[in-house]
């Protein structure tokens, strides 16, 4: 049932309500009337049961059609697998960590977000996802920016203001997710296009549409609002939550954005973490620099001074002192505002130096007796032998021979990015 | 369903995981003997086992050569024998194999040379964050986990980018990395560790009194610690190394493809091999200026 009403080109700026029912549990639900109303209704009995757990996305069938649940750790690991290829193979096409992006990410908050197609609803999902997006953006991009802007009642509103902290994102966001009324691209874009007009002419200028609404609600011409787009070249790109929409996909075309619509809540992640790397087009287009950067101190406690971002008194050490002009600035990274130097802490760039240096994927061995490293993970000392009733199939590093988990595996890869082994050893680390 | 926020434990059970330093060549000239130094230790884990029976330490030993588990609180109690004493005494006897082995590791190994070298930090953090996430995975009723370094040598340049994988990888888990420094200098790799996790770094005066120390300081959990004033961080030093010279800078180049720092204008990345064009940084004027 998946893919109904999606990629099939709904003509016209409003498109068909064909969105719910994509989904399998929805099929004999034909009252859409119900579906749709906003806020204060009462959930349906079988809503009530799943709200929370949707149990029946963990079952597959098997060659003779019966069900059987999903083995989830195997699972897990040859996803995450696939995963470390892909990204072996975009680590070899050297994509540009220094590239300077403006991103402003529009949520559509008018009442289709309220739709609960997807669990509990999809401004819910949508919140989720732009949470794991953000820090993963902020990895990939270390030094870009972010910022948020809402659509509700047909008028866009500025969340938060361009920068370069997650946390202060992701708190705003989650503050504010209420729903209601019309959804309008073209007041978005104007408003968006408005606020990137003002930054630095070195930075890649993007907005990336979160988009539930089949429709759009606009006071003019949206026509020559993405010709403005064009002409100041700010790529858009759209992920829809319902169905494909023509002028969505005339959007992105025009500015060189990607325009895909989401199937389900984990399609919708994947195809949102598809824009945390620097699009291959940008990375190839921006010509390779150096660029001149400061690394500020944190003032003295003893100093008292006025921001010049903020213009309040502050103590030193609440701020940074630009080594250039000795001005006081709140946040990291940010561009000095008297001497326009780029200010960056030195672990913010350290903070990508891993895609620098990765971590070789782990060769999949079964268990011997008598191998180097006894029988426990050499990372977290859980024993190899017998983990949870499965084969003795666990992984070893090429070049420090030390054997680990599944687990160790994935977290060493992800998150980690040093092998415990390698850097136990004075000799193949050095 | 449960109510996803129910614990089991209260908020103060901890795992500590203590990463000791164990290098021979700083230990030979420290001002505080390494068996004095190994009873204040005991003494500490042994208070923190006595703070609740649901406390759970872990020691890791960082050499000049390797790193390894030397005590698991955990594994202790497994196998029935509750004696304190007894395997805080294992715990010694196999920490002192442990450096014999490593001793003997950094001689047949010739890279060492007679000056000294660093211990392992990164190695010691990556083995110390696995074993965490093992607990993390453990269900959700788990003890709240920080790491506590001992360290007294210097830190050594070279682990510079797995020291700060391993401490973004602790912050992403929410794990504070805490420091008392043994020796006589500080450690920039560990200021920036407790700074970014939001752990403690602390120098103490009179290293004679360790004890009291890590005990009025280190063995407080993290819920207490909303409600002390704990030694705070200050004076990071957030400037960068050039990678060329290994110079602290605070004003550099910084290369667009992979972010290494230069300390003077390169014409080619040394790091990546990018060729740097001069003429495409700032076109400012090409913009109409719109502003709403
Ligand atoms: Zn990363
Ligand atoms: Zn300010
Ligand atoms: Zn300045
Ligand atoms: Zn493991
Ligand atoms: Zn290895
Ligand atoms: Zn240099
Ligand atoms: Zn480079």
């Amino acid at each position: 049932m998946y893919g109904v009403g999606v990629g099939g080109g709904g003509g016209g700026f409003n498109a068909p309500s064909t969105a719910s029912g994509r989904r399998k549990n929805q099929e004999d639900d034909d009252d859409d009337e119900e579906e749709e109303t906003g806020d204060g209704r009462v959930l349906e009995a079988w809503e009530r049961a799943y709200a929370d757990d949707r149990s029946w996305e963990a079952l597959q069938e098997d060659e003779s059609g019966l069900l059987r649940p999903i083995d989830t750790k195997n699972l897990v690991h040859s996803q995450y697998r696939r995963r470390l290829l892909l990204r072996s193979a975009a680590a070899a096409a050297r994509i540009q960590k220094g590239l300077i992006r403006y991103l402003y990410i529009v949520i559509d908050l008018s009442k289709a977000a309220s739709e609960m197609d997807y669990r509990p609803s999809r401004m819910a999902v949508v919140a989720k996802c732009a949470e794991a997006f953000i820090r993963e953006f902020f990895d990939q991009n270390p030094l870009s920016h972010v910022g948020l802007v809402t659509i509700k009642d047909g008028i866009s509103h500025r969340l938060t203001e361009i920068g370069g902290s997650p946390e202060s994102q992701i708190n705003a966001l989650m503050g504010k997710l209420e729903c209601s009324g019309d959804s309008s691209l073209q007041n978005a874009l104007e408003l968006v296009n408005g606020y990137l007009n003002q930054i630095p002419s070195y930075g890649h200028k993007e907005v990336l549409f979160l988009y539930s609404a089949l429709n759009t609600c606009d006071p003019g011409d949206i026509m020559e609002t993405i010709e403005k787009c064009k002409k100041s070249k700010v790529r858009c790109s759209v992920i829809g939550l319902a169905a494909e929409i023509f002028i969505c996909k005339h959007l992105c075309e025009e500015t060189g954005g990607s325009y895909t619509v989401a199937l389900d809540e984990s399609h919708f992640k994947e195809l949102l973490l598809e824009h945390a790397p620097p699009s291959p087009a940008i990375a190839e287009y921006a010509a390779a620099n150096l660029i001149k950067m400061g690394f500020p101190q944190r003032g003295a406690e003893d100093l008292i001074s006025i921001c010049s971002c903020h213009k309040k008194i502050k103590s030193g050490a609440e701020g940074y002192i630009c080594p250039r002009c000795k001005v006081n600035v709140c946040e990291l990274p940010t561009e000095c505002r008297t001497c326009g130097l780029t200010l960056v802490s030195s672990p913010h760039l350290a903070r990508s130096y891993h895609h620098l240096f990765p971590v070789a994927p782990f060769d999949e061995v079964t268990f011997k007796l008598g191998q180097k490293g006894g029988q426990n993970c050499f990372g977290c000392q859980q024993s190899l032998i017998n983990t949870g009733g499965q084969s003795n199939i666990h992984v070893c590093c090429p070049k420090c021979k030390h054997h680990f988990c599944f687990d160790c595996d994935i977290y060493i890869h992800e998150s980690l990015h040093n092998c415990p082994g390698c850097e136990s050893q004075r000799s193949s680390s050095r | 369903m449960t109510s996803a926020h129910s614990k089991l434990y209260s908020d103060d059970v901890s795992l500590v995981v203590v990463v000791v330093d164990t290098n021979p060549f700083f230990w030979a000239g420290a001002a505080l003997p390494f068996a004095d130094f190994l009873s204040h230790l005991i003494h500490f884990v042994n208070s923190l086992l006595l703070l609740s029976n649901l406390n759970h330490v872990v020691i890791i030993a960082a050499g000049v050569s390797s790193c390894a588990y030397v005590f698991d609180s955990g594994n202790a109690y497994a196998g029935g024998t509750a004696d304190v004493a007894e395997t805080l005494g294992k715990a010694s006897r196999k920490m002192e194999e442990f450096i014999k082995q490593d001793a003997r590791e950094t001689a047949s190994n010739g890279t060492v040379a007679d000056g000294g070298a660093a211990s392992l930090f990164s190695g010691a953090l990556s083995l110390a964050l696995c074993y965490i996430q093992r607990i993390f995975r453990s269900g959700t009723r788990h003890p709240q986990p920080r790491i506590l370094c001992l360290q007294g040598s210097p830190d050594g340049p070279e682990q510079y980018v797995a020291v700060m994988n391993s401490i973004f990888s602790a912050q992403r888990s929410m794990v504070p990395i805490d420091t008392c420094i043994v020796g006589t200098q500080d450690s920039a790799f560990l200021q920036q560790a407790s700074y970014i996790t939001g752990g403690v770094y602390m120098k103490p005066q009179e290293l004679s009194g360790l004890f009291q120390y890590l005990a009025a300081v280190f063995a407080t959990d993290l819920h207490s610690r909303t409600f002390l004033r704990l030694p705070k961080t200050l004076g990071v030093d957030f400037r960068a190394s050039c990678f060329c010279h290994k110079k602290t800078i605070d004003m550099g180049y910084v290369c667009s493809v992979c972010l290494s720092i230069f300390c003077k204008y390169h014409k080619k990345c040394s790091t990546c091999g990018s060729e740097f064009s001069r003429v495409s940084m700032p076109d400012l004027n090409s913009l109409p200026d719109q502003r709403q």
